[in-house]
C-alpha cells in the first residue's frame, strides 16, 4: 500500500459519495444530506491528492519532485481560493445566483484549460515516435483545452448578460451556424495536425478558437433563454473536468466529470422541453431567436389600483401567484411571502405556481420564495397548478410576461407557440403586475394584458405589493 | 369640441348616455360636456351631480346643437334636423335593420356612429355596448324569473321543512346566458346551460353552470363571427329533445338565442311550456326578435293555462337604469378615448380601423353602412405571417423506431471498436466514462423542480474535482507548468468551496408550511 494505491481506493468512495449527493439533490427530504455526501466526498478526495502530492513532490520521480515548494504553493492557492469562495458565497444575493453560478462555471473551464496546457508542457519535447499512448495523450490535450475555453468564454458571456453588464439581446453574425461548424472543423484540423507534430502554435491556435467559439455560441442566445444557457454550461463544465481526467488517468475525474456532463445535459433537455426547443439546436447556441413573427396585438388594457387588488384578493376563496423574473428584479419576494401568509391566515387558499423557466436560472423563484420564507408545499409547479388555474378566483402575475402568454398556446406564428405556459387565462380574474406596457424577454407582445379578465397594476413590484398590504390591513377580516 | 348629452324621448327609455362619472372622464379627455337638463333623472342622476362633474346644464336644442352628440336610442326625424351639419351622432342605430334611418342621417350630412356595430374583436370590447347591455340583461331576467317565482332560489333545510332548489335552464351562453347562469347560481339555484357552440363548456362551468351538450355526429364549426351561426336538422332535432326533457324538469327557463340578422331560432315549444310544472317562469330574451319560446310576447307578461309565466320584456337592460347607463356611458368614454388620439377634445376618425370603420354607418353624407367583414373567432386563424413563420415552428420530425435502434447500433459498435483498438488505459476510462454518463442521468431523473438551483451549484462544486488534477500538477518540478497549476488550484478552489458553501445556504431556507 503507497500514496499512489490509497489515494485510488480513496477516490471511488469519493465517486460513490458524489452520486450519492446529486441523488439527495432531488428531494427536499434528502436534500440537506446530499450535500454533505458531496462535501465529505469532496473532503477526502482532496486529501487523498494531498497526500499523493507530498508523496510525489518529496519523492525522485521525473515527473515529481517539486519539493516543499510545491506543498506550499498548493496550501496557498487552496487557502486564497476557498477565502474567495466563501466569501462570495456568503454574501452572494439570492437574486444574484445566476451571475455566481455561471462565473464559477468559467472557473472550472479555465482551470481545464490550464491543466490543458499543463498537460501539453510536461511532455513537450519528448519524442513521440511510435508512441501511441503519447499520440492518444496529445489528443486529450486539445479536446481538453477545447472544451474548457468554450466552458470559459461561454460561461464570461453569460455572467456578462446575467448580471447586465451586456445587452442580453442575441448576437445575430451573418453565417453563425457555418461560423460554428466552422469552429468545428478548424478544431478537427488542428487535432490531427498536432497528434502527428505537437506544436506550440497549434496549441495557441486551438485555445483561441475555442474561446472564440465559446463566445459566439453564448453571444448569440437570447437573455431569455439563460436557465437554459447555464445548465448547458454546467454539463460542458463537467465534460471539461472529465476530458482532463483522460488527460491526467484519473479516473475520478472521469466520473466526476462525466456525472456532472450528464445530468447538466439531462438537466438542459428536461428544460428544453419546458420551453419547446429542441435541444440539438440549444446545443448548438443561437437558438429560437430566428422566430420573428406573431400577430400583432394592441388593445385595450384595463387598470387597477392597489385597493381594488386588495378588495379581490379578500372576496377571493382561492388565490395562485405566478412570479417570473420581475419579482427578482424588485426584490419583491418580501412582501409577496408577506402577503401570502396574511391571506392564509384569512383562510384563503395561496399557491404558487412557476414555470420551469421562471427567472434566469432554473429553479431559481424556488429560491427565491424560500428565502422569503415561503414553505415549498405550496409551491407548485407549472403541470401540478395548471388544471386548477380555472377554478381559481384570483391569479397575481408579478413580474412574468412570456411564460403567462396565451400566444404560446393560441397563435401558431407566435415566436413561443407551443412553449407549455400557465393558463392564468383561464382564472376569473388576472391582475398583471408590470412596471410598463413593454414586451418580455423573448420580445413579444402579450394579449393576456387585454384580455376581458386581466387588470394591470403598473409600477414597481415590490411597492405595489406593499400598498396591497396596506390596504389589507384596513379592510377588516 | 362640445359633447352634448341629450335626454331620451323613446317611451319607457330609462337610460341616459352619460353619467357624472363618465363627464368627469370626458372633461378629462378635452371635451366641454353640456347635459340636457333632467336627462339623468330616470337613471337616478340629478342634475346638480351633473353640473358637480363640471358639465353645463343646457336645453334641449343647445343638446343637440352641439359637435359632438350623445344619445341611447335612435333619433326621431325631428331630432335629426336639429343637428348640426357635420357633428358627430353617436347611439345605438341597429343600421341593418333601419337602413332608411342611416340614409337619412348621411343625408343631413352627420357623421353617425352606432354603438351596436361594434365589430366582436378583443380590443374592441371595452366599447361593446351589445355585451355590456346584454350583462345586464341576463341577470334582470334572472331576477325578473325570481320574483314571479313562487319558491326560494336556494335550497335549505329548515325547521320548518326541507326546501329544494330551483332547477334553472338557461338557453344560449352568450353574454347575457352566462350572466344569468352566474346570477342563477349566485342565488343558490341548480342551473344547466345549453348552447351549439361546445367551446363555451367551460365559460358555462366557471359561473358554476353545468353545460348540457347536443351530441350530434357531425363536426360543429367554428364561428366565424364571434357569434352563433346557426345549426344543423340533425342538431336541431337533438336539442328539441333536449329542450322537452328539460322543460319537464326545470322551474325556470331563461332563453337568449339570437343569430344576428335573422329572427330567433324557436327553442322551446307550446307542447314543452305545457309540459311544465304550474308556477315556473319563462322568460324569453328574444322576445323582440320573435322570441325563442312559443307563446311569448313581446314586452308583456303571459300566464299560460297551465299556470307558467311567460315574461318577454324587450327592456331589461333598461330595468336597471343607473346600472345600464354606467356602462353605457363608460363604452362611450371607451370610444372617445380611441376617437381622441391626442387627448385635446378633437374627434379624429381613422377608417383605416377596423373598430372605428364598424361603428362609422355615415360620415359627410356617404353612407358607409354596411363595413367589411372582419374574421373573429376564438380559434386560432391562419396566420397572415406564416411565411414568415420558422422552421423551428414546423412540427418536430420524430426519429423512426428503426431509425432511433440503428443510431443506437452505431454508437454501440463505435464505443466497441474504441475499446478494442485502443491500448490501455483508454478502454478502462471509457468503461468509466459511459457508466458515469449513465448514473448521472439515472441519478437526476426525478428531481424536484424546485431544487434545480440548489442541484447545479452543487454539481458546479463537484465539477471544482478538477482540483485534484492541478494538485498532481503542482507536483512537476517545472516552472510554467506550476504556475499554471497553482491558478488552476486557486479557481477550482473558489469553486469547491463557494459551491457547496452556497448551496447549503439555499436549502437552509427552504422549509415546509
Amino acid at each position: 500500500m503507497n500514496a499512489t494505491s490509497v489515494a485510488t481506493a480513496a477516490y471511488i468512495v469519493a465517486a460513490l459519495l458524489f452520486i450519492l449527493s446529486l441523488a439527495g439533490l432531488s428531494k427536499h427530504e434528502t436534500a440537506r444530506r446530499g450535500v454533505w455526501f458531496g462535501i465529505t466526498g469532496m473532503a477526502i478526495a482532496i486529501v487523498a491528492t494531498f497526500a499523493l502530492v507530498v508523496d510525489l513532490a518529496t519523492g525522485s520521480d521525473t515527473h515529481g519532485g517539486g519539493g516543499s515548494l510545491s506543498v506550499v504553493l498548493l496550501l496557498v492557492a487552496v487557502v486564497i481560493g476557498a477565502s474567495i469562495g466563501l466569501w462570495r458565497a456568503r454574501i452572494v444575493e439570492m437574486t444574484g445566483m445566476p451571475e455566481l453560478i455561471a462565473l464559477l462555471h468559467s472557473f472550472v473551464g479555465l482551470a481545464a484549460v490550464l491543466v490543458g496546457w499543463n498537460g501539453y508542457l510536461e511532455y513537450r519535447g519528448e519524442p513521440r515516435a511510435g508512441d501511441t499512448l503519447l499520440h492518444i495523450h496529445d489528443a486529450e490535450v486539445f479536446i481538453g483545452i477545447f472544451i474548457g475555453a468554450v466552458t470559459f468564454t461561454g460561461s464570461i458571456i453569460a455572467f456578462l448578460k446575467l448580471s447586465a453588464r451586456i445587452k442580453s439581446a442575441p448576437l445575430m453574425l451573418p453565417g453563425k451556424n457555418l461560423i460554428n461548424v466552422g469552429a468545428l472543423v478548424v478544431f478537427a484540423a488542428l487535432t490531427v495536425a498536432f497528434v502527428a507534430d505537437p506544436q506550440l502554435w497549434e496549441l495557441i491556435a486551438v485555445t483561441t478558437v475555442a474561446l472564440a467559439l465559446g463566445l459566439h455560441l453564448v453571444a448569440s442566445i437570447g437573455g431569455g433563454d439563460m436557465p437554459v444557457v447555464v445548465s448547458m454550461l454546467n454539463s460542458y463544465s463537467g465534460w471539461a473536468a472529465a476530458a482532463s481526467g483522460f488527460l491526467l488517468d484519473n479516473d475520478l475525474l472521469i466520473v466526476t466529470g462525466a456525472l456532472v456532463g450528464s445530468s447538466g445535459a439531462y438537466l438542459s433537455y428536461i428544460m428544453c422541453q419546458a420551453m419547446n426547443r429542441s435541444f440539438i439546436s440549444v446545443i448548438a447556441g443561437g437558438f429560437g431567436i430566428e422566430a420573428t413573427g406573431g400577430a400583432e396585438i394592441e388593445g385595450e388594457h384595463r387598470e387597477i389600483d392597489a385597493e381594488g387588488v386588495a378588495d379581490l384578493l379578500t372576496s377571493a376563496s382561492s388565490v395562485v401567484i405566478t412570479p417570473g423574473y420581475g419579482m427578482a428584479v424588485a426584490q419583491a419576494q418580501y412582501p409577496v411571502a408577506d402577503l401570502t401568509r396574511r391571506l392564509r391566515e384569512r383562510g384563503v387558499d395561496v399557491r404558487f405556481g412557476i414555470h420551469p423557466v421562471a427567472g434566469r436560472l432554473p429553479g431559481h423563484m424556488n429560491v427565491l420564495l424560500a428565502e422569503a420564507k415561503v414553505p415549498y408545499d405550496i409551491v407548485l409547479e407549472m403541470d401540478e397548478i395548471n388544471d386548477d388555474l380555472a377554478a381559481t378566483d384570483v391569479v397575481l402575475v408579478i413580474g412574468a410576461n412570456d411564460t403567462v402568454n396565451p400566444a404560446a398556446a393560441e397563435d401558431p406564428s407566435s415566436p413561443i407557440a407551443g412553449m407549455p405556459v400557465l393558463r392564468v387565462w383561464e382564472a376569473k380574474n388576472v391582475v398583471v403586475f408590470k412596471r410598463s406596457m413593454a414586451a418580455g424577454y423573448a420580445g413579444v407582445q402579450n394579449p393576456l394584458f387585454f384580455r376581458e379578465n386581466t387588470q394591470m397594476l403598473f409600477g414597481d413590484a415590490k411597492e405595489r405589493v406593499g400598498d396591497i398590504l396596506a390596504a389589507l390591513a384596513r379592510v377588516p377580516a | 369640441m362640445r359633447i352634448g348629452v341629450t335626454r331620451e324621448t323613446r317611451p319607457g327609455e330609462t337610460r341616459v348616455a352619460a353619467t357624472p362619472a363618465t363627464v368627469k372622464q370626458l372633461i378629462g379627455l378635452g371635451y366641454d360636456v353640456l347635459v340636457e337638463r333632467g336627462a339623468g333623472e330616470l337613471s337616478s342622476f340629478a342634475d346638480q351631480a351633473y353640473a358637480d362633474a363640471g358639465a353645463t346644464l343646457g336645453s334641449t336644442a343647445e343638446a343637440w346643437g352641439a359637435e359632438v352628440v350623445f344619445r341611447v336610442n335612435a333619433p326621431s326625424e325631428g331630432e335629426i334636423g336639429q343637428l348640426r351639419a357635420g357633428a358627430v351622432f353617436v347611439s345605438l342605430l341597429a343600421p341593418a335593420l333601419n337602413e332608411d334611418l342611416v340614409d337619412r342621417l348621411a343625408a343631413a350630412g352627420v357623421t353617425a356612429l352606432a354603438m351596436d356595430a361594434v365589430p366582436r374583436i378583443s380590443r374592441a370590447q371595452s366599447l361593446d355596448v351589445l355585451s355590456s347591455m346584454a350583462n345586464i340583461a341576463g341577470y334582470r331576467a334572472v331576477i325578473e324569473a325570481a320574483h314571479e317565482f313562487g319558491r326560494f332560489f336556494t335550497g335549505q333545510v329548515t325547521a320548518a321543512g326541507k326546501v329544494p332548489p330551483a332547477k334553472v335552464l338557461v338557453a344560449g351562453a352568450g353574454v347575457a346566458g352566462l350572466a344569468a347562469i352566474g346570477a342563477a347560481s349566485s342565488l343558490g339555484a341548480v342551473v344547466r346551460a345549453t348552447d351549439p357552440r361546445p367551446e363555451v363548456a367551460d365559460q358555462v362551468k366557471s359561473l358554476g353552470g353545468e353545460y348540457l351538450e347536443v351530441v350530434v355526429d357531425e363536426v360543429q364549426e367554428q364561428s366565424g363571427t364571434g357569434y352563433a351561426t346557426a345549426t344543423s336538422e340533425a342538431y336541431n332535432a337533438r336539442a328539441a329533445e333536449i329542450y322537452s326533457e328539460q322543460a319537464a324538469d326545470v322551474d325556470i327557463i331563461v332563453t337568449t338565442a339570437l343569430i344576428p340578422g335573422r329572427p330567433a331560432p324557436r327553442l322551446v315549444t307550446a307542447a314543452d311550456v305545457a309540459a311544465m310544472k304550474p308556477g315556473s317562469v319563462v322568460v324569453d330574451m328574444a322576445a323582440a326578435q320573435g322570441g325563442n319560446v312559443e307563446g311569448s310576447v313581446a314586452d308583456q307578461k303571459i300566464v299560460t293555462d297551465n299556470g307558467v309565466t311567460i315574461i318577454g320584456y324587450t327592456d331589461l337592460a333598461g330595468r336597471l337604469p343607473t346600472q345600464a347607463s354606467q356602462l353605457y356611458g363608460t363604452n362611450l368614454v371607451n370610444l372617445m378615448k380611441l376617437l381622441t388620439p391626442g387627448k385635446d377634445g378633437k374627434v379624429i376618425i381613422d377608417l383605416d380601423d377596423v373598430v372605428q370603420r364598424g361603428i362609422t354607418v355615415a360620415r359627410d353624407g356617404e353612407k358607409l353602412w354596411p363595413p367589411p367583414p372582419v374574421q373573429v373567432s376564438a380559434a386560432p386563424s391562419p396566420s397572415p405571417v406564416g411565411e414568415r413563420a420558422p422552421a423551428s415552428l414546423e412540427p418536430k420530425k420524430k426519429m423512426s423506431p428503426a431509425v432511433k435502434l440503428g443510431l443506437a447500433a452505431i454508437g454501440l459498435v463505435a464505443l466497441f471498436l474504441v475499446n478494442a483498438t485502443a491500448p490501455a488505459p483508454i478502454p478502462q476510462h471509457f468503461t468509466v466514462l459511459v457508466l458515469a454518463i449513465v448514473v448521472g442521468y439515472y441519478v437526476i431523473g426525478n428531481v424536484h423542480h424546485a431544487l434545480h438551483t440548489p442541484l447545479m451549484s452543487v454539481t458546479n462544486a463537484i465539477s471544482g474535482i478538477i482540483v485534484v488534477g492541478a494538485f498532481l500538477q503542482l507536483a512537476i518540478d517545472d516552472t510554467a507548468i506550476r504556475v499554471l497549476a497553482f491558478v488552476a488550484t486557486l479557481l477550482a478552489s473558489i469553486n469547491v468551496f463557494g459551491g457547496f458553501a452556497v448551496t447549503r445556504r439555499m436549502l437552509g431556507m427552504f422549509q415546509k408550511g
